[in-house]
């Protein structure tokens, strides 16, 4: 099955879709900035600090999503030697990494007006730092290593073991006392966020993924040319 | 009406400083992103061209060479 999927079948497409995701990305922006900032209506509680909401959450759901998708791939890599695992990996993990620190300072400035502080030691903000302390190793491991079989152990531990942290972050805000709000969005269950807050942050979601995308086909070309370099060293 | 979506009830500090640092930082990365990608690109382009004539023509029976070397003509 992985056959379909090898680096020299794909770049043909990997190389082409950047241009396109680009283009969707600041259409899919512009609508969730307009909705965002705009339209949206304010809070009866917190007024338009509301707002932060749109670039908060979807920073927090996409850094969780990165780094669970780095845990699965990186037993993939284990289990079916596939080294094109830890390439996708590798390029998913800078923007995994942004996305995480985006999350934690709109999350801080945030806090100043709903909680009065820019920071708290709290059980949801202090797992999601240990987040960005795992993806910080991760990306590092990547810079430090240069024997390629050692780096790909290296990083698939820490993102099976960072990935323990991720239903730690998720429930932390039932399994401990936070500051932090309670979920307000459920899959499963009723949610208590209004349609017309959902909207927005569904949008806002989508131009986030699609930015994740861009990065993510940008850096898989990157790496996929630095192999080819070394192949043509080797000609 | 400027001034209502400037100052947001109070909370215009902390809303747009929340939402120019998310979209400085999505640019930054966009941009150090790129920057590497052409950098890769370029030495490509620089070692396929010292190859000699035999190792450019085994070097262009991989399609994805052929694929780099396209995209690094469009630079």
């Amino acid at each position: 099955m992985f056959k379909y999927f090898e680096p020299n079948k794909i770049f043909a497409i990997t190389s082409k879709a950047p241009k396109y995701v680009l283009f969707l990305f600041v259409v899919v922006l512009v609508i969730g900035l307009s909705e965002a900032l705009f339209l949206s209506p304010e809070d009866y509680k917190q007024s338009d600090a509301v707002r932060i909401m749109y670039v908060h959450v979807p920073a927090a759901w996409i850094s969780l999503g990165i780094f669970s998708s780095l845990a699965f791939l990186s037993v993939g890599s284990f289990v079916f030697k596939n080294k094109n695992f830890a390439l996708i990996s590798k390029s998913l993990a800078p923007s995994g990494f942004v996305f995480n620190i985006v999350a934690l300072i709109t999350g801080s400035i945030w806090g100043k007006p709903t909680w009065g502080t820019w920071w708290a030691w709290d059980a949801r903000i202090t797992s999601m730092l240990i987040l960005a302390l795992f993806y910080g190793m991760y990306l590092l491991a990547w810079r430090i290593y240069e024997d390629k079989e050692q780096v790909i152990k290296i990083t698939s531990m820490i993102a099976i073991l960072g990935a323990i942290n991720v239903p730690i972050i998720k429930y932390s805000v039932d399994w401990w006392n936070t500051l932090h709000q309670m979920p307000s969005i459920n899959v499963l269950s009723n949610t208590s966020v209004h349609i017309s807050m959902l909207i927005p942050l569904g949008i806002m979601t989508a131009a986030f993924a699609l930015f994740s995308l861009l990065i993510f086909l940008m850096k898989y070309n990157t790496e996929l040319i630095k192999v080819k370099n070394k192949g043509l060293d080797r000609l | 009406m400027i001034n209502d979506v400037i100052l947001m009830n109070g909370y215009g500090a902390y809303v747009w400083s929340a939402f120019s640092f998310t979209l400085i930082s999505f640019t930054t990365l966009y941009f150090v992103t790129k920057a590497q990608l052409l950098k890769e690109q370029k030495r490509f382009a620089s070692k396929f061209g010292s190859l000699n004539e035999q190792q450019a023509r085994t070097a262009s029976l991989q399609n994805i060479n052929r694929e780099i070397l396209l995209n690094t003509s469009k630079i």
